[in-house]
């Protein structure tokens, strides 16, 4: 699932998920009819536009194969989101199939392939920032361990990590100035790390930041964390691993 | 399109007032998050066990509400219920009329702002005085609480020392020392005069029929032991069944709320003064109110009546760091509030709070330090639902419309159509819109440039080089 944001911003994200996993020996198909997991109408408290779109997403991704997200957000659409929207649904057995074969890639490479530790190297201090929809999920220990376990690389930790990024959707124009004031905070807590490079798994959360530090001037260099495992990733040593796994 | 009543709370905040309050529940965070996590690795397992053990007596309420009464009369003490909150203010008053007590010493009780006790009282004339220092600073200023804990977070001392200047309780002194001892002494001959005093109770053992209260400034006892009428003022949600279930409660409870491993006291009131002893009330009331409970417990969004009023959410909560507990224009602020308060204001009083629920990015770190592991952003969304469902205009401000998305979303070939095209708003100077969500957006961040279509290219692209 390619994610709206990357259908329209961030291709580069989609792009490096598709080639780490196909790195990894993984046969991957982009169904050309997704469109979007429905999240902007769920939390905009739209329930019945958003259990069309959900449903779409069903067709669109129906099978028994894992679904993998480069979002941690639009995952969590799907396994948990979905499935509250569909709560008196008569189809909910279906949103919970769906569900239980989606995955935030991170999440699937380090608990669903085994996969705990990188290749390559990248010199330089990485700032992770975990996104708020990975809470309680593998997402944020797959992230720092994969991440951590290339060589030169430095995972800086910063202030208050519990903290959103402001974002959160339709929230950064229901609510702009407190929406703003957030961004902000974050983006101070983590340039006082002075790190190299900014990484998430959920692009949202950085297209906030991103968007918030150059209309005020300063520097943040941000990227998807999985840009950064296809830039590093040698498949030879991976697939050699992931068979004697 | 209005905007949302929060975030212009929140932006025309004076910034004294945002500083103290930020800095006040980002403190709480850091101590919670310490004590906690040190003192029990597994906190997460004790939070989600909390969480079970309130939800069973949630769901099987009725039987423990009798258990208890049965065991409180059993102790001496008089058990009255309170359907609503004029019912409740009038059966404390009843008490006092009985017993002739004018003069009343009052610990903490947020069931007691809720029912707005206080102004009842002081109505009737009855001579009614806040013991713990945070809300008798509130009862000098005419204020109320904005945090169910610390009620004057909102507040710095230059604040308050004008305030007990201002009221004659010594020249002006901000030093936190001088300004408690100042109203100890005060304090002191209230306690003395007082014939009632009112509490709250934080739990309630169904088991034993003990009530359980804490506070860090053993207010409480001072109005125990000065007075021959006790009222405890207590929501139906405060029970638990077992004393041994105490246990967890208490180790949560005060680390959640100030990181403390236990408050400074901690009391268990078995009823009223024994046979021999010293000083205590002759009569022991409770008052369980339940004001909307059983509604609350009907509705979809009954998992927050197992808050135990610990205040770790609205510490950790963005919005309410940035807006301040008085945004949320009701006793129960911060995410607590915001599922809590518009259940409260009943089917007619909702939509006035309507826009409570929306006062989230459902970043989820609510739920993270609950200790009886409420669900909130799934509370929140629920009520978002019913929002939108019931047309709440305060709701739905500033959110942008989901019908065209959503049609075009069902549409793949709309879709990508839509996505391409929007690749021309690259060369529109749309950064300068003044209005809707794109200005409100670009306003203050900038956005990507659209990239449309070129994933879908380069996939397509790579499935005929494949071939």
């Amino acid at each position: 699932m390619a994610t709206c944001l990357c259908d329209a911003f961030f291709d580069e994200a989609a792009k490096a998920s598709v080639e780490v996993l196909e790195g990894l020996g993984i046969e991957v198909v982009i169904p050309e009819a997704q469109t979007c997991c429905g999240q902007p109408a769920f939390n905009g408290g739209d329930w019945e536009a958003s259990r069309a779109v959900v449903r779409h997403t069903l067709e669109v991704f129906s099978g028994e194969d894992p679904i993998i997200v480069p979002s941690g957000s639009c995952a969590a659409m799907v396994f948990h989101g979905a499935p509250l929207a569909f709560e008196k649904e008569k189809d909910r057995a279906l949103v919970d199939q769906v569900g239980g074969r989606t995955w935030e890639v991170f999440d699937f490479i380090f608990r669903g392939l085994g996969i705990s530790t990188w290749t390559g190297s990248w010199p330089g201090k990485v700032a992770v920032h975990s996104s708020c929809h990975t809470r309680g999920t593998g997402t944020p220990e797959a992230i720092r361990s994969l991440l951590g376990s290339i060589e030169g690389l430095d995972l800086v930790d910063f202030a208050e990590p519990e903290q959103c990024c402001g974002f959160g959707g339709t929230f950064s124009v229901s609510f702009p100035n407190i929406s703003r004031n957030m961004g902000n905070l974050k983006i101070d807590n983590i340039l006082a790390t002075q790190p190299d490079l900014l990484v998430s798994g959920d692009m949202s959360c950085l297209m906030h930041l991103r968007g918030l530090a150059e209309k005020s001037d300063r520097a943040l260099p941000a990227r998807h964390a999985i840009e950064l495992l296809r830039d590093t990733m040698d498949a030879s040593i991976l697939s050699h691993g992931l068979a004697n796994h | 399109m209005a905007s949302q009543i929060i975030d212009n709370y929140a932006a025309e905040l004076l910034e004294d007032v945002q500083q103290s309050v930020r800095s006040g529940s980002a403190a709480g965070t850091e101590k919670r998050f310490k004590v906690l996590f040190e003192d029990f690795p597994e906190a997460d397992r004790m939070r989600k066990l909390a969480g079970e053990v309130k939800q069973h007596t949630l769901d099987h309420l009725d039987e423990y509400l009798a258990q208890a009464e049965s065991a409180l009369e059993a102790n001496g003490a008089k058990v009255h219920y309170a359907w609503d909150d004029k019912a409740a203010c009038g059966k404390v008053e009843e008490i006092l009329q009985q017993s002739s007590a004018k003069t009343v010493t009052k610990s903490k009780s947020m069931v007691s702002e809720e029912v707005e006790l206080n102004d009842f009282l002081a109505q009737k004339g009855y001579d009614l005085v806040e013991t713990d220092l945070g809300e008798f600073i509130l009862q000098l200023d005419g204020d109320h609480p904005s945090h169910v804990v610390k009620p004057i977070i909102h507040k710095n001392r230059a604040e308050i020392a004008r305030t007990f200047e201002k009221h004659g309780l010594g020249e002006y002194n901000d030093e936190p020392e001088v300004i408690t001892r100042r109203a100890r002494s005060f304090m002191r001959k209230k306690y003395l005069a007082a014939e009632a005093t009112i509490t709250g109770a934080n739990f309630v053992s169904a088991e034993s029929g003990r009530i359980c209260i804490v506070t860090n400034e053993g207010n409480s006892r001072f109005g125990l032991a000065g007075s021959r009428v006790h009222i405890a003022l207590v929501g139906i949600e405060k029970i638990v069944p077992r004393d041994i279930d105490l246990s967890l409660m208490l180790n949560l409870l005060g680390r959640s709320a100030t990181g403390q491993a236990l408050t400074v006291y901690t009391e268990f009131i078995s009823g009223p003064k024994a046979a021999g002893a010293v000083s205590g009330p002759e009569e022991f009331h409770v008052v369980f109110v339940n004001n909307r409970r059983t509604e609350v417990l009907e509705s979809d969004c009954r998992e927050i009546l197992r808050c135990i009023r610990c205040g770790a959410c609205m510490n950790v909560c963005p919005i309410y760091r940035q807006a301040s507990g008085h945004a949320y224009r009701s006793v129960y602020p911060g995410p607590l509030g915001a599922v809590l308060s518009p259940l409260l204001a009943g089917a007619e009083g909702f939509p006035e709070l309507a826009d409570l629920p929306k006062a989230s990015s459902l970043c989820g770190a609510c739920n993270e330090v609950c200790p009886v592991d409420i669900p909130i952003p799934d509370l929140l969304l629920r009520l978002r639902d019913r929002g939108k469902k019931e047309h709440a205009a305060k709701a739905s401000a500033n959110t942008p419309p989901m019908g065209a998305w959503a049609w075009v979303a069902q549409s793949p070939a709309l879709w990508r159509t839509s996505l391409k095209s929007a690749n021309m708003l690259n060369l529109l100077p749309y950064e300068k819109i003044p209005f809707g969500p794109l200005g409100r957006w670009t306003k203050d961040r900038t956005l990507p440039p659209w990239r449309g279509g070129k994933f879908r290219a380069w996939a397509k692209n790579r499935k005929k080089e494949a071939k």
